[in-house]
């Protein structure tokens, strides 16, 4: 199943769920936050959350800025 | 005796620290951390921005070292040109940070000044102030927009002293002044401070908290500066509650008349 991640095309197998995709990233327990087509689906389901083909996703993060 | 106490009220919490402080522009984690502790702030901005697929994963994050237990985090929508990118920020945010609500609201207008672009930042404003949102909302130095963000339900309002990263200190104190004696929430300045006299003279105003991030990150010793700016911040504060003297058009000596010796 192809999908977007940061605007970039990514594969995962058709039954992916978002804890997969955090997986794949190495992100596993780092403070995220995620985003399926500008709406966020929260930490307690990202193990349920299955990623539909053509799905945008963002994941972001805290950085530094003033 | 005891001591009154002069704590910042933000949102309904106190704060003892009256310099609020970026984390961007450092040169690595080490020196924003250090820089930051030296500051004494409390509160402290923080960008949302993608993580990067295939970024070495031991890399700590900027979360693990300033920490939200320690620190209150004040995300900010940095980058954001529309209300929607705004908004979508705020919301991302406050799950990153376990809902966490106090944001920083900044929606600009054009790259080259970082100018906020009103329009947008009111649309913004109503729109999370409606989902539930503490909004601290960097705006220009317009006295009825600050009233009113105010009168919309920001926490405080943030007038730039000088354009973003710019340190070109505090430009226009008149409007400020008046922007301050018409609020009922906390005025904080908020952009364009370059060195410790900025900080202690918008303090001397009257504002209730100076925010910056250049000033200190940019300068030839940002923990030296870091370190400075926190005792302008309280210097200017103290300058404030002492009540400072009239200014006059001549001379007043300071020394007695009497008792001059002559010929």
């Amino acid at each position: 199943m192809q999908f977007y991640v940061n605007g970039e095309s990514k594969t995962l197998n058709d039954n992916a769920c978002l804890i997969d995709l955090i997986e794949s990233m190495g992100l596993v327990g780092k403070r995220i936050a995620i985003e399926v087509n500008q709406e966020i689906i929260p930490r307690s389901q990202h193990a349920d959350y299955r990623i539909q083909e053509n799905d945008q996703v963002e994941v972001v993060h805290a950085i530094g800025g003033g | 005796m005891s001591q009154v106490s002069d704590s910042l009220v933000i949102a309904g919490t106190e704060y003892q620290s009256r310099l609020l402080v970026g984390t961007g522009k450092y040169k690595d984690m080490d020196e924003t951390r250090a820089a930051i502790e030296a500051s004494g702030a409390e509160i402290v901005t923080v960008a949302v921005r993608r993580t990067n697929i295939g970024q070495n994963p031991d890399e700590p994050n900027l979360l693990d070292i300033i920490t939200p237990d320690k620190y209150t985090i004040l995300p900010n929508t940095a980058g954001c040109y529309t209300a929607e990118d705004a908004v979508r920020t705020c919301r991302l945010a406050r799950e990153l940070l376990d809902g966490h609500d106090l944001v920083k609201l900044e929606v600009l207008g054009d790259q080259k000044t970082l100018y906020p672009n009103i329009v947008e930042t009111i649309k913004a404003t109503e729109t999370l102030v409606n989902d539930g949102f503490k909004v601290m909302v960097y705006t220009n130095d317009d006295p009825i927009v600050a009233k009113q963000l105010e009168e919309m339900g920001c926490v405080a309002v943030m007038p730039l002293g000088s354009l973003i990263g710019s340190g070109l200190g505090i430009l226009n104190p008149h409007n400020i002044r008046i922007i301050m004696e018409a609020a009922n929430v906390p005025i904080l300045v908020d952009a364009g401070v370059g060195t410790a006299s900025d900080a202690a003279i918008a303090m001397e105003m009257g504002c209730e908290g100076v925010l910056m991030n250049t000033a200190i990150a940019a300068a030839g010793n940002p923990v030296l500066m870091a370190s400075a700016m926190r005792k302008a911040i309280e210097a200017g504060r103290a300058a404030y509650l002492a009540g400072r003297m009239p200014r006059k058009k001549y001379a007043s000596a300071s020394s007695p008349l009497d008792g001059v010796i002559g010929e």
